[in-house]
């Protein structure tokens, strides 16, 4: 929504307070303490682990789970290096700071995103795990009096001379030993890997660590948080994009029982209630003018037709081979389609939520499901007032006063990845707002999720391709496009990465390519969608390649093997996947599809019903990732199914569209999320490797839409251009 | 009035349109009955009422007077344990937050039909949205719950 002029850092600031982090990995170990807390002593070693004298090991993730596993991924890898017994893992979200838990990836920001977290925490949650076994190496071998060679180290336990101790019983005496350098540190061979690549086994109850809490109705997630007092706030948002309070009439809603406070803030009108049915009927009650002078006007047709022509004309060049455009003139047949994407809405489960806890002029706490903790603590900082002098002389936000609890997160498919710090922006202005008098918990509902904005772009790609000879001479992809980086700390000015991604890096051996982007001004609010420019880009490159080797009459896959000689893991996934697909059955069709993103590659084939009145169902999904060193079988298992069921979602049937600059859709019964009798059976398959792992988040859901499209253009000859395809072939 | 709340008695003094989703929440902090929509439209928020499933945001707390309500923290008959067995065993859960609703209509389907079809468990189960589209496994728990229960 309407976008509000609320505080977002700036790139300045972000720079700023990124320490060394940025500069490559440390494993900390400089951090050693042991801490009473009840009967159980935590003892820290390194920032990443932490040994309690109950023998058990906690992990710190720098990264959020919302899901995507994490939790047992990142903790595996250091279970694995120091030595542990499963049954002793632990995770437990790391507290906001830098110059610790800075993602690499994110130029040293904490950020869980881009399929990041395993790929950019490899070598360091091996480094951590070895050093802090070594540590516990070193302090069994004092308190036995033996050499630290022979010290056996065995799921948890040392043991030399008839003598044993556990981990817990050495934590306090290993956290006294100095750490190891980085550099003299050795790793496990992966022949001996009792973790890593392992697969679920109930019997030995390795599985997921968030398993039984979330079974139980036990994990802690951020709406679930609800302090002693704290008041409840809905806000009422503009509801065109770009709109603004024009005058409020807060009468009625103040009279509603539990109504406490209705305050105006830079995003709207905030009511704050005892609870969540006085808050909701309180908004319902507010009677507000918006001001719509420098408002939306347009509907969502009238801004493709917009985005199209600009498409006439050359846009910013993202990529050229032999002759470019110009190598789309001459000799042959040329083919084009628009291929029209809309605006999607993430939706995750959980709505979106966060609970701030101000005490003004002296500090603030923050309970949140957010991926960027510290954007989000630099934001309320600046907010607050909690400011203090950089080494620059500048403002900068004074972290020390404002914490960041990291919880679960219902889900997020990246929107709680915001530069804005949103959720934390209306919190801490509402809290501003009254001075602090109680916790605000500040809550989402659906309807506010789907109309708010931070869609995925709404966008166009004009597809030509030449074909000459029974050959693809010539292929051109010029897109139109919000770019989602632009206004944030992350523009660099350049065409960016969330709008060319899986255009520009076509793997296609094709003589002449011509890819390029125009990047469109809208008020519309977006931001990365699981996938982020694979949302769009994968299906516009995976469908109209079948198109266009069907014009040249070849078989779409055959001719993928022909051009992709030169990406021998496009080509390994591709082959995997349609060896394992086996034989069509009868009465079916079927598609496939190949993309490289974030670092894996993933091909799916899709077998697909056609029925007699044109309704289709896509039955069957066979899919192959190679996604480097496998650290959890499982997990990159239902990665890949949940990633298929969400672009699978997505291409059947989510559109948000706006009519005279409002959204048109509401909730889940008109933008509706797959349901099971629509999803497929998946199989993945892993194709071996021994190169360092990378994600899995994200690389399921780019085939899966151009998969099934392809299936329904074997069957009915037909461009599947615009987006969602719909109930019929 | 005077609500059964996993087998105990709660006096409910609130407004009456009130849902019981934001009394099991707010005020039981009986949080495993998870907000989703408030629309009744995906299933999130589903306990059971008298052993059969219903949608906590929309269904007055008021109208469930003399009424048997259980939610996930109280789900203990033996289709309730099987689930969460199975949910276990499979490693079902993803983001989790839809899961419990999920549990509780697995739970009313296999107490009502113990040996479902494929068909009976995706129609039993078709109600309840899960965004990281766990389906698949969702599919395979009921089956192992249902071998569990034997």
């Amino acid at each position: 929504m309407p976008d509000t002029a609320t505080f977002s850092p700036s790139r300045r600031f972000v720079l700023a307070a990124i320490g060394v982090g940025a500069a490559g990995f440390a494993v900390g170990c400089d951090s050693r303490t042991a801490e009473a807390t009840g009967p159980v002593t935590l003892t820290t070693l390194g920032d990443y682990v932490r040994v309690g004298s109950d023998n058990t090991i906690t992990v710190y993730l720098r990264h959020i789970e919302f899901g995507q596993g994490v939790s047992t991924g990142l903790t595996t890898i250091v279970a694995e290096e120091i030595d542990a017994d499963w049954s002793q893992m632990r995770f437990e979200h790391s507290p906001a700071d830098n110059a610790k838990y800075g993602n690499p990836a994110f130029g040293g920001m904490m950020g869980t995103g881009g399929s990041t977290s395993i790929f950019s925490s490899w070598q360091q949650l091996r480094a951590a795990g070895a050093s802090a076994r070594e540590m516990l190496r070193q302090a069994a071998a004092k308190r036995f009096g033996v050499d630290a060679s022979d010290v056996l180290l065995v799921k948890g336990k040392a043991e030399a001379g008839g003598k044993s101790a556990t981990y817990g019983e050495l934590a306090v005496e290993a956290a006294a030993i100095t750490p190891p350098a980085v550099e003299s540190l050795t790793y496990k061979d992966a022949s001996a890997y009792e973790f890593i690549g392992k697969d679920r086994d109930p019997a030995k109850k390795f599985g997921r660590l968030d398993t039984p809490d979330k079974v139980n109705a036990k994990a802690a997630y951020a709406l679930d948080y609800a302090p002693e007092g704290a008041l409840t706030a809905l806000v009422a948002r503009s509801p065109k994009f770009g709109g603004k309070v024009g005058s409020v009439d807060d009468a009625a809603a103040k009279a509603i029982a539990g109504v406490t406070d209705v305050v105006q803030i830079p995003q709207g009108v905030a009511v704050l209630a005892t609870n969540f049915w006085a808050a909701k009927k309180g908004r319902d009650a507010l009677k507000i003018t918006w001001d719509d002078s420098a408002a939306e006007t347009r509907s969502t047709d009238a801004m493709i037709a917009d985005y199209k022509k600009l498409l006439a004309k050359p846009g910013l060049e993202a990529r050229k081979e032999g002759s470019g455009a110009a190598g789309l003139r001459g000799a042959g047949e040329i083919i084009t389609a628009d291929f029209e994407f809309p605006y999607l809405v993430h939706a995750p489960m959980e709505p979106l939520n966060c609970v701030i806890d101000y005490k003004p002029g002296v500090s603030a706490t923050i309970h949140s499901g957010s991926q960027m903790p510290t954007g989000d603590q630099m934001t309320a900082c600046f907010i607050l007032g909690f400011v203090t002098t950089g080494p620059d002389g500048k403002p900068a936000p004074d972290t020390s006063k404002v914490s960041v609890t990291t919880m679960l997160a219902g889900g997020s498919f990246g929107r709680r990845a915001t530069p804005d710090a949103d959720l934390v922006s209306e919190a801490a202005q509402i809290a501003k707002a009254v001075n602090g008098k109680a916790p605000i918990k500040l809550m989402w509902t659906r309807e506010d999720d789907v109309r708010s904005g931070k869609y995925r772009p709404m966008n166009v790609h004009r597809m030509t391709a030449r074909i000459n000879n029974g050959a693809i001479e010539a292929w051109g992809d010029r897109t139109a496009i919000q770019s989602i980086m632009a206004g944030t700390l992350f523009d660099t000015g350049a065409p960016d990465f969330s709008s060319i991604e899986g255009s520009n890096d076509i793997a296609y051996d094709i003589p002449n390519i011509s890819v390029d982007v125009h990047l469109v001004k809208n008020p519309v609010s977006v931001l990365w969608w699981r996938s982020v420019g694979h949302t769009h880009t994968a299906y516009a490159k995976e469908h109209f390649f079948d198109v266009a080797a069907r014009k040249a009459g070849k078989d779409p896959v055959e001719l993928r093997r022909t051009l992709l000689a030169k990406h021998p893991r496009q080509l390994a996934a591709l082959n995997l996947a349609v060896e394992k697909a086996g034989t069509l059955p009868a009465g079916k069709t079927r598609g496939v599809a190949v993309h490289h993103s974030f670092s894996s590659y993933v091909a799916e084939v899709a077998d697909v019903t056609v029925n007699a009145d044109g309704t289709f169902h896509v039955d069957r999904v066979v899919c192959a990732v190679d996604c480097g060193i496998v650290i959890n079988p499982d997990i990159v298992r239902s990665q890949m199914e949940g990633g298929i069921g969400y672009g699978l979602s997505a291409i059947l049937g989510e559109a948000l569209t706006i009519k005279d600059g409002a959204p048109v859709q509401t909730n889940f019964y008109d933008y509706p999320p797959l349901r099971m009798n629509q999803m497929p059976t998946v199989e993945v398959h892993i194709v071996p490797s021994t190169e360092p792992p990378t994600g899995v988040g994200e690389p399921g859901v780019p085939p899966i839409g151009p998969a099934v499209a392809n299936a329904l253009l074997a069957v009915t000859g037909k461009t599947y251009a615009k987006l969602p395809l719909g109930a019929k072939a | 009035m005077k609500l059964t709340i996993n087998g105990k008695e709660q006096e409910y003094a609130g407004e009456e349109d009130r849902p019981l989703l934001w009394y099991l929440r707010e005020d039981l902090k009986l949080t495993g009955t998870k907000f989703g929509c408030g629309v009744a439209a995906c299933g999130a928020c589903t306990v059971l009422v008298d052993g059969a499933p219903m949608r906590a945001c929309v269904t007055p707390a008021a109208s469930l007077e003399g009424k048997k309500i259980t939610t996930i923290e109280g789900l203990d008959t033996p289709a309730g344990k099987a689930v969460q067995q199975a949910w276990t065993e499979l490693d079902v859960v993803q983001c989790g937050w839809c899961q419990s609703g999920q549990m509780l209509a697995a739970a009313a389907l296999l107490t009502e039909k113990p040996k479902p079809t494929e068909q009976e468990i995706t129609d039993g189960m078709n109600s309840n949205i899960c965004r990281c589209a766990t389906y698949q496994r969702i599919r395979g728990a009921v089956a192992r719950a249902s071998e569990i229960m034997g």
